[in-house]
């Protein structure tokens, strides 16, 4: 069995765990959604106070939240293994047994868990990303539909990215590490608006080193017919990817190192 | 069904690990993973191991805690990398050709779950068969076998998390040999297990070297599985080899001596100590005499303790008891033995 059937088997045996706890289920999934409603909730008033803000209409500013927040979503379903990883496989031992099995350990933790919970967010991003479609003059769908897949294959590869380097750095402490949560959290609130809107630093920081400008803002741009550089904002998702190599590089040189220290 | 031999060679393997020795409510945080002025001290977990396996055979690995056992473990599952010395098991180095490695050895630790805790037993082993890459006929055929074998049918269907510590191990085992791997690695396997269901695990694990030809590596803190199981014995201590002996050599070095605990309603009589045996410091009441079996049987010591027309009730001993030395007390007389030649 390849590695992307054993992964989907994984996702299979996890949900089938899942589906035992229905009621708990379904009320995180309704408190989940009430509370990233309220959060867009707050810019649509913001919006309908001023009508725009510095250019950029609501429907806009519905693009860029609806992307980012499917983005993340995605990336929360298969990634938690990641997510978790200090806590409930290296502090708890658990993560030689992933070492026993025959199968890369990356595959072995993206199938860890295959969560239901962020589907709240992502019928939520859906949700506005089809009201900002509603609502914005777009280029033709014979583009703007594949960039949109790309650019959130990109984003998925982003936030992947970042996750597998929080994983790979629980390894050297054994604090949990709530200060990446600046990168997943706090990119996804970055991610909502329009990077302009943000201090010159900022953007340049999010675009450059961090790539999550080139996931969401730069692409956008292409998307809305807005790009200064249409061709660059087209293959800015590639960034995401590059992203995503280069920390499971970094993951693996820890598993190595972990491998001669033993703790 | 082994698919290939899995002899075993580890020639003077060393380890040792890196402690930090910071200070109790140090750095914390970000400051904690931070290249600090951090002390360290190296705790050497094994000096320099060296031992031969061959296929189909049963080796008991025992030592008391901290005496290097789970390092070897570790490095000959392929987990851990040694500091330096040669390891191959069938032929492959475990560290370096893990997924390799551990694809041919099946592992069971008896203190932590192999298995999926929300999973009921079946589907667990059905998603090993597919990590595994079992083909489906050599699958079914050992997956039937393991569950007659073990007595697994009643609970198949349970998430792992209800089964009693005896089916779990049941599972555990099976779990390890869905893939048929050539070696077995049993990390304490029966610890914590009730009287049936350890001679349940040990008939199993010999009649599974015997039928199948599995070779066996198993560490226990428990005496009966070594004297039920294993045809050799590797006592490990202070991160070295020993005795590497076959189990009734050991025993008869050993493990022969027995030990008389006399319990007396009054003062423990002083009794003049014949050859080959023993007198312990004990409470008053008590007298405990460590004797030789080949030289003095036990029923004459108790005749000694109580001569015939000795009145009933007065200098009698209230209670007797002979043991043999404990697993503990074996290692130990290795360690007086050993300690002058660090």
């Amino acid at each position: 069995m390849n590695g992307l059937a054993l992964w989907l088997r994984y996702a299979r045996a996890s949900l089938a765990g899942q589906v035992r706890y229905r009621g708990a289920f379904l009320m995180q999934m309704a408190g989940h959604l009430a509370t990233t409603l309220l959060g867009f909730a707050a810019i649509w008033v913001l919006f309908h106070r001023f009508g725009t803000v510095r250019g950029w209409t609501v429907g806009q500013v519905a693009l860029f939240y609806g992307l980012v927040n499917i983005e993340f979503a995605l990336t929360e379903t298969i990634g938690y293994g990641f997510e978790r990883f200090g806590d409930d496989f290296l502090r708890a031992g658990a993560f030689d047994r992933l070492l026993l099995r025959p199968r890369w350990t990356v595959l072995q933790l993206l199938g860890h868990q295959f969560r239901l919970r962020p589907l709240a967010r992502l019928a939520q991003g859906a949700a506005v990303l089809a009201l900002g479609l509603g609502m914005t003059p777009v280029r033709p769908l014979l583009f703007t539909a594949p960039m949109m897949l790309w650019t959130v294959a990109g984003g998925i590869a982003f936030f992947l990215g970042v996750l597998v380097g929080q994983a790979a750095l629980s390894f050297r402490t054994i604090e949990s590490l709530e200060v990446v949560n600046v990168l997943t959290y706090g990119g996804v609130e970055a991610g909502q608006y329009p990077f302009d809107l943000d201090a010159r630093w900022f953007r340049r920081l999010m675009t450059c080193v961090i790539p999550l400008g080139a996931v969401t803002y730069e692409p956008m741009l292409a998307i809305l017919g807005r790009s200064p550089h249409p061709m660059a904002a087209t293959l800015a998702p590639t960034a995401g990817f590059a992203f995503l190599a280069i920390m499971l590089l970094y993951w693996q040189a820890a598993v190595r190192r972990h491998a001669s220290t033993g703790s | 069904m082994p698919s290939s031999p899995a002899r075993i060679v580890v020639e003077d393997l060393c380890k040792s690990y890196r402690v930090a020795a910071s200070p109790p409510g140090g750095r914390r945080g970000l400051a904690g993973w931070l290249p600090a002025r951090r002390s360290w001290r190296t705790i050497a977990a094994l000096r320099g191991v060296a031992f031969t396996i061959e296929p189909g055979t049963i080796t008991g690995l025992i030592g008391p805690n901290g005496a290097g056992k789970s390092t070897l473990i570790k490095i000959l599952s392929g987990i851990l990398r040694p500091d330096s010395g040669r390891v191959t098991v069938g032929g492959l180095v475990p560290w370096a050709q893990r997924l390799r490695h551990v694809a041919r050895i099946g592992v069971v630790f008896g203190q932590r779950s192999q298995l999926w805790w929300d999973l009921p037993v079946d589907d667990g082993f059905a998603l090993l068969r597919d990590i595994y890459r079992v083909p489906p006929a050599l699958y079914r055929t050992r997956r039937a076998r393991l569950v007659e074998t073990l007595r697994l049918a009643d609970f198949l269907d349970q998430p792992v998390r209800q089964l009693s510590l005896g089916q779990r191990m049941r599972a555990e085992l099976a779990a390890a040999l869905l893939h048929a791997p050539p070696l077995l690695i049993l990390d304490e396997p029966t610890i914590g297990l009730d009287a049936p269901s350890k001679l349940a695990i040990r008939a199993f694990i010999r009649d599974l070297n015997r039928q199948d030809g599995t070779t066996i590596l198993l560490t226990t803190h428990d005496m009966h599985d070594i004297e039920a199981l294993a045809e050799r014995v590797i006592v490990i201590g202070h991160g070295r080899v020993l005795a590497d002996s076959p189990f009734e050599t050991l025993r008869a070095t050993t493990l022969s001596g027995r030990r008389l605990i006399a319990t007396f309603d009054g003062p423990a009589p002083a009794i003049a100590l014949p050859a080959g045996v023993s007198r312990l410091p004990a409470a008053d009441r008590v007298l405990a005499l460590d004797f030789d079996p080949a030289r003095i049987g036990a029923a004459d010591l108790l005749r000694l303790l109580a001569p015939p027309g000795t009145p009933a009730g007065t200098a009698a001993p209230a209670d007797v008891t002979i043991t043999r030395p404990s697993i503990e007390d074996v290692i130990s007389r290795f360690y007086e033995r050993h300690a002058s030649t660090p």
